[in-house]
């Protein structure tokens, strides 16, 4: 049994949508980021607009007091649940049936921010986010919103090694998937770390030398030469 | 049937379903008519074609691979409306009125918590001018004393237009802010709008006794009337939608907690819809209207009035259906 924190969200077709709720780490680092566009482009509208004097003032506490509420709602309706910030640390906000998040419920959540902020750093929402399985801070529990991680882009497999062997039939679609797994880490292996992975299924797949074996299959199941 | 005859024999059709999801989520989709009405039922079956895969075991990239499409696809094809920006009008007419009317029992709360609290105060300082420091320190309250001295004012001479500006930025920034922390606070059982609404209306209790007592009621009181009637009905409303959040998390009835916050926080977010629209015409009216000294005090009287009046009848009346209406719309469904 794999560890995590993924979610599945049955759909009206029956079909299960996995998604991996982002905790508050993950989360607080996107929102210093955006804390900091934030400050930069405070910081660029006060020097140009105080060149125009008063007006210019005004002008300024106004797009200020804009990019305090509004800059998060603005992208996350705009750009599919991402502020800047999110997008780098690739996450984004949807509503909890997996749709996009809409104007309503990403303004509830940012207006609730001030709340989920008390005492101080967050505290409250980290607090809220332990208490419940999607990491919700309270903004999220109210408008019905979390947020996840984004799904890796499917990668164009390649795994050093040619031929094709074929898969036992008794192995699940998840012990394919440590199989995968497996073939796209021995990268970052060194080759004795990978020979003893491999021959802990040697009992299994009887081969002449098993990551040869393991990595052939992985071929097949990505329909590779 | 094997994996390859299973791809061989259908990659067609999830690849034209790929086309239209990519298609689908660009901001500009060019996808009409005929297309989009396939793009359903295309849907359905590339559910069917994963459930087949994985059912059957067929490798783990393929299923990923449809899994990835399901995904997007499900995304698109059950994606919400975005009423907001179309039904703007609509909203404003009768939406948001009626919604007041239906909520009205948390606005009668809130309405009571801003002002019982603040004509106590306003009582108990002509009573005993010495309480408002209770409230506010000594240099606030000086400022206060200065801002409406009628001795400081030039008197037929209105503030320069870029001194309006700034204000109006001030004004927006500072009592929307107010406002967005008076609904939000509301979540923590209600506490926090109760208190910004007491709070609230005990220092304008305060500075209203306060200047009352130092004889400079006509400058305050013309000066407030008229951008009063929106922003104090405003901090009400959003002040009610805070309470609603509290209320439901305190009394969820038949619901889970959280389902009974989710359920009251999509409508006290239509109510903070309205209040920012009302905000924005307080501030427009603070920094235009009401600090403009040409005018004479029962012109700022006259005008405030109608502007209480207006934003009443509002509320009470529009976007109620018309008698003859109803009766024809109910012929109508007959």
């Amino acid at each position: 049994m794999l560890l995590d924190t993924r979610q599945s969200l049955e759909t009206p077709e029956g079909a299960l949508l996995p998604l991996t709720p982002a905790g508050f780490g993950v989360r607080i680092l996107a929102q210093i980021l955006d804390i900091l566009i934030r400050f930069g482009i405070t910081t660029v509208i006060f020097i140009v607009l105080s060149l125009l004097g008063r007006m210019g003032m005004g002008m300024a506490l106004i797009l200020t007091f804009l990019l305090e509420w509004f800059y998060p709602v603005f992208f996350e309706v705009a750009r599919n649940g991402r502020t800047p910030g999110k997008k780098w640390m690739g996450i984004r906000v949807v509503n909890d049936d997996g749709t996009p998040i809409t104007f309503g419920p990403s303004l509830l959540r940012n207006l609730l921010r001030v709340v989920d902020f008390l005492p101080m750093a967050y505290l409250t929402g980290i607090i809220a986010s332990l208490c419940n399985r999607q990491f919700k801070r309270l903004g999220d529990l109210a408008a019905g919103s979390m947020v996840i991680y984004d799904a890796p882009p499917l990668r164009e497999p390649s795994f050093e090694v040619r031929g094709q062997l074929p898969v036992p039939a008794d192995f699940s679609t998840d012990e394919q998937r440590a199989l995968l797994a497996f073939a796209e880490r021995s990268k970052y292996l060194s080759a004795e770390r990978q020979s003893e992975l491999a021959t802990i299924l040697q009992p299994v797949i009887h081969a002449k030398d098993p990551v040869i074996a393991i990595k052939q299959m992985a071929n097949t199941m990505v329909g590779k030469q | 049937m094997k994996q390859g005859q299973f791809e061989q024999l259908y990659q067609p059709l999830w690849h034209v379903l790929e086309m239209q999801i990519v298609e689908l989520e660009k901001s500009d989709g060019q996808l009409k008519g005929d297309e989009l009405a396939s793009f359903a039922s295309r849907y359905r079956r590339l559910c069917h074609f994963h459930a087949l895969a994985r059912d059957r075991h067929y490798s783990s990239h393929l299923v990923d691979k449809l899994g990835d499409l399901v995904v997007r696809g499900h995304q698109q094809l059950y994606r919400r409306k975005q009423p907001f920006f179309q039904q703007f009008i609509s909203f404003i007419v009768a939406g948001f009125p009626r919604l007041v009317r239906e909520q009205q029992a948390y606005i009668w709360w809130a309405t009571a918590l801003l002002y019982v609290p603040g004509l106590l105060m306003f009582l108990a300082i002509l009573w005993q001018p010495d309480l408002v420091y209770t409230i506010a320190p000594p240099d606030q309250v000086s400022n206060f004393e200065e801002m409406y001295d009628p001795a400081n004012r030039t008197l037929g001479a209105a503030r320069e237009s870029d001194t309006n500006v700034q204000m109006f930025g001030y004004y927006i920034s500072n009592n929307i802010g107010v406002s967005f922390r008076t609904f939000a606070s509301g979540i923590l059982f209600g506490v926090g709008s109760i208190f910004f609404l007491v709070f609230n209306g005990l220092l304008m209790g305060a500075v209203a006794g306060h200047l009352t007592n130092a004889q400079f009621t006509e400058t305050f009181f013309s000066f407030v009337v008229g951008h009063g009637s929106f922003e104090l009905t405003a901090i009400c409303i959003s002040g009610a939608a805070g309470l609603k959040l509290g209320h439901a998390l305190l009394a969820p009835g038949n619901f889970t907690r959280v389902e009974s916050l989710k359920r009251a926080s999509k409508i006290a977010i239509q109510l903070v819809y309205g209040v920012i629209i009302m905000l924005v015409i307080a501030a427009f009216i603070e920094a235009f209207w009401s600090s403009n000294n040409i005018l004479l005090p029962w012109q700022k009287y006259l005008v405030g009035g109608f502007l209480w009046a207006l934003v009443i009848g509002y509320l009470v009346f529009s976007g109620r259906q018309l008698r003859g209406e109803s009766a024809s719309a109910e012929r109508g469904s007959l």
